[in-house]
Parts: C-alpha cells; sequence; structure tokens
C-alpha cells in the first residue's frame, strides 16, 4: 500500500522553557491541524524519543501525548532508536500504513535536554556506548574526533573541508525560523573555536536542544481525497552497525548508512543519481562526508571534495541540509531525524520558503549512536 | 584482571567478548589475553569535553593488535578502544597495555556503579 505524507510540523528548536509534554503537544497539534486531520481519525500514534525518563523523569510519553491531543482510544508507542529514534519512528508509522493496520498516523518527535548540564547531557548520551567503552570515558564527540582524524590522514583531506560543513550548514539555517541558530559564521571562527575532541572543534557539533517535530501518515488513496499537497514515502530502510564502534572494518564506512540506503533505493528503484536534496545526520561535520559516501553519492575518501566545490550548498548540484541540519538547526534527540522528514517533506510539496529549492525526490538519512542505527528514508513528490 | 579478546571457531577474533562471533554467529568458545602484547595506534583524539567523573582532557585512541601468531586465528590483527596515559601520542606510536583500577569515577555518571567493571588497560607509549 502507498504510503503519504500529508502534514507536517515543529515547535522552535533551541533553549525552551517548556518541558517534554508542552513540546510534544505543541507539535502534534500543529500537526494536526496542518494536515486538516481531527484527532479522532488518528489511529495510530508513535512517539520518538531517546531518554526523557533519564533528562525529565517523565515515562509513558506515548499515553500522556495520545491523551493530551485526545487521539484516544489510538495505539500508542514510544520509539527509541538513540539518535535516529525520530527515523525509527518514521519507519514504524510507515509500517503501520503500509500493513493495513492504520489508516492515519500521527508520528510525534521530541526531547527536552537543555536544563542539564553539558556534561550530564553528554554522559547521558554516552550511556549507549558498550560498558568497555563507557568506562573509558568515551563520549560521541571523542568517537567523531577519532573518525576524523583517521579520514583526514588516510584521505589527505585538508581540515578546511570539514568547517565548510559548518559554515554550509549554518547559512542554510539562517533561513530557517525554527533553526537553533539562525545566524551565519566565518571559516576563521569554525578552525579557531575551542578544541572539542581534536582534530574537532565547537563548531563541529550540533547544540544541546529542546525541541519536538511531527508528521502526518495515511494512504496514498485516502491522501488523494483529503490534499493535492503530499509526498509519498516511496523508500525505507533501517539497519544496525556494530555496538563497539572500534570492530567496524573500516573507520571511515558506516554499514548502516550503506545498508539502509540500499534497502530505500530498492524499494523506491531509484538510486543517488535520482536525489534532488537530502537531509543527512551532521551531528558532527564528519558525519557529512561518512554519509555521503555511505549513500553512493560519493566515492570513499572523496566526499570532502564536494564540501570544497560547494556542490553541497543550496545552489549546488546537491544541496545537504537546507534545513540547516542538526549543525544550526539543533538535535533534540529524538526529534531529529522527524525534522528531517519535516524538511524533505516541505521541499517536495513547496512549502519550505526562502530555503526551497527544486525537488521531486528527496532523501534522509538519521544516524544513532556512531552510525549503530541507521534509517534512510526516500520521499517523492505526489504527481 | 586481562584484556580478554573472543575467537569463534572460525578463528574471527573480536574485543570485547560476544557470546555469538559477530562475523558468524558461532559462539566464541576460545579467549586469549591481549594485555602482555604492543599494539599500534589506529587513530586518537584529546577530548575536552568529558562528562563527569571523567579526566579532562581524556586522551583516547584506537588500538590495533597483531594476532596472526594466535593459533587458529583467521583475522590478522584486533582493535581495541582505551585511554592513554599520556597527551602525548601520535598515530602509528607502539603502545603497550598498563593496567589502571579506576578509568572514571563510579559514582558520578548515569550508570549504576555495580553495573559494570571500571578497571582497565590504559595504553602506553613505548
Ligand atoms: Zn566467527
Amino acid at each position: 500500500m502507498g504510503v503519504a505524507v500529508i502534514g507536517a510540523s515543529m515547535t522552535k528548536f533551541g533553549q525552551r522553557d517548556a518541558w517534554i509534554r508542552e513540546l510534544l503537544s505543541q507539535a502534534g497539534e500543529e500537526c494536526l491541524t496542518d494536515a486538516g486531520v481531527a484527532p479522532d481519525d488518528v489511529e495510530h500514534l508513535y512517539v520518538s524519543n531517546m531518554a526523557s525518563g533519564e533528562f525529565e523523569g517523565q515515562t509513558g510519553i506515548m499515553n500522556l501525548l495520545a491523551h493530551d491531543l485526545g487521539v484516544l482510544p489510538a495505539y500508542s508507542e514510544r520509539v527509541d532508536q538513540t539518535s535516529s529514534s525520530g527515523g525509527a519512528g518514521i519507519y514504524e508509522a510507515w509500517q503501520s500504513v503500509a500493513s493495513g493496520a492504520s489508516d492515519m498516523t500521527l508520528l510525534v518527535g521530541g526531547e527536552k535536554m537543555t536544563h542539564k548540564t553539558t556534561g550530564q547531557a553528554t554522559d547521558i548520551i554516552a550511556s549507549i556506548t558498550h560498558p568497555d567503552e563507557y568506562k573509558h570515558g568515551v563520549t560521541l564527540p571523542s568517537f567523531a574526533g577519532m573518525t576524523a582524524r583517521h579520514y583526514l590522514e588516510r584521505f589527505d583531506a585538508p581540515r578546511e573541508s570539514l568547517a565548510r560543513v559548518a559554515v554550509k550548514n549554518h547559512r542554510n539555517g539562517v533561513d530557517n525560523p525554527k533553526a537553533q541558530f539562525q545566524k551565519e559564521i566565518t571559516m576563521e571562527k569554525a578552525l579557531e573555536s575551542p578544541i572539542i575532541a581534536d582534530p574537532l572543534r565547537l563548531y563541529d557539533f550540533c547544540p544541546i536542544t529542546d525541541g519536538s517535530a511531527a508528521l502526518m501518515f495515511t494512504t496514498e488513496e485516502r491522501a488523494r481525497e483529503i490534499t493535492d499537497e503530499y509526498a509519498l514515502v516511496s523508500g525505507i530502510g533501517g539497519a544496525t552497525d556494530t555496538h563497539v564502534v572500534h570492530e567496524r572494518d573500516d573507520p571511515t564506512v558506516m554499514g548502516g548508512v550503506v545498508e539502509s540506503s540500499e534497502q530505500a533505493y530498492e524499494m523506491a528503484g531509484l538510486g543517488p543519481e535520482d536525489l534532488d536534496v537530502a537531509e543527512l545526520h551532521d551531528m558532527f561535520t564528519i558525519l557529512e562526508f561518512l554519509q555521503l559516501e555511505g549513500i553512493g553519492v560519493a566515492e570513499q575518501g572523496t566526499a570532502w571534495e564536494m564540501a570544497m566545490d560547494g556542490a553541497t550548498a543550496k545552489d549546488g548540484e546537491l544541496p545537504i541540509n537546507t534545513s540547516g541540519g542538526l549543525k544550526s538547526k539543533g538535535h533534540p534527540l529524538g526529534a531529529s531525524g522527524v525534522a528531517q522528514g519535516v524538511e524533505i517533506y516541505e521541499q517536495l510539496v513547496g512549502e519550505a520558503g526562502p530555503r526551497q529549492v527544486e525537488a521531486d525526490t528527496a532523501l534522509a538519512c538519521n544516524v544513532g549512536g556512531f552510525g549503530n542505527c541507521v534509517i534512510t528514508t526516500i520521499m517523492e513528490a505526489a504527481e | 584482571m586481562t584484556l580478554e579478546a573472543g575467537m569463534c571457531s572460525n578463528g574471527h577474533v573480536s574485543y570485547p567478548t560476544h557470546p555469538l562471533c559477530p562475523e558468524c554467529g558461532e559462539p566464541q568458545e576460545e579467549t586469549f589475553d591481549l594485555a602482555d602484547r604492543t599494539g599500534e595506534v589506529v587513530t586518537w583524539t584529546h577530548s575536552t569535553a568529558t562528562p563527569p567523573g571523567v579526566r579532562e582532557p581524556n586522551t583516547l585512541a584506537i588500538v590495533e593488535f597483531d594476532v596472526t601468531d594466535i593459533s587458529g586465528a583467521s583475522d590478522e590483527f584486533v582493535r581495541a578502544l582505551g585511554q592513554v596515559t599520556t597527551d602525548e601520542v601520535e598515530t602509528g606510536d607502539t603502545v603497550e597495555p598498563v593496567y589502571v583500577e579506576e578509568l572514571r569515577d563510579p559514582d558520578a555518571g548515569i550508570k549504576v556503579p555495580e553495573s559494570q567493571d571500571w578497571d582497565g588497560y590504559r595504553w602506553d607509549p613505548v
């Protein structure tokens, strides 16, 4: 059964006073309105969230949101796949409609993080690692630092290429009123910012963020009755890589990205050459390179050249992260994959405003952990 | 305390061990200790934004151990992540594991202290 997206919403991302309950209900309510769907019509509700219990002490948030939105007695479920919870939510929502289990599925992703110190938030995120990694004090940024060093040394890539990713995504974020940062940065600023995990500096990392985003899924048939403006989920794939990061055969290959994108391309009957725009999980600048290579847009060890050439800029041959990416939009863990979906949906239905590019086919790649779990989604504009 | 690697009947080696081999799914029936070997640094970082209970900076490295001398091993090397004893380290350096009783403060982070071991090995450049 063809699965369509008929509505999208996103709260302001950033440092918010709202707690998880309010963030989720705000995005959920706006999505119902955007889709023109009554709460009664929702049959499944998925809530993507990594750690509301650890961050705030609030658990059972699928039930909380279902009640607050008046979608009872809809089936509800919380989806946790760490940083790729949002993408996993898209996968669940797609499955629910594709299988015929639900005719109308609301997906809301959200996270409340900024009330914790940076150290505490880093520790909650680092708790996803294997005990033999965690005890060494490893953090996700330190994996990024080690991988970036290996990439730069092995492929003789200039350090500037990483900074270009940050500058580009901050530039894109200026046009996104929901982004945490709407300000351009210079190469100098990126290259002279404090070291976080050598060779990576502050501007190679996304911030800690509160926020929520939502998408409404239904059958293609029902979408046609409701609206002219919808997108189709034409391909989706999910895959898991090693839990222990150093056990991967090649430290610069994200197997989950390769595997999930191959599945998504196969389902859609498309290839990397067919993409018009993509949202990649730039939690760290180096990840944009690894994903461009993993989804087959660039050969291994060459994605940095695309950053240097401007090929991934908004006016380049394949615009990457027109939303500003996690880098400037922010990264409320469970919301991020859903927000990627919001951006590609808006690009496909022509609602991206100043960020609009010409696009009929779009891809989103949502990475959990350090490539541990990955969901790749391909959407196409309705005919 | 050992730096224990596991090996399945097909000679696939992993560190840490797993109940079933990540490569082929066979049980890992053999183990051997990497602690008395030297390894080579594949990559490293100075982590300066560390969580509660972790030293700052925390210099970390991924090290590769040659295992071609292990009888029955079909893998040529196995990698391991660990803290480095010094902040002065480079890719390609030879290091040896040195035992440390407490790699970070078990009481400061989110994990239940009793749920895991806190001792282990740091890499000391030779
Ligand atoms: Zn095996």
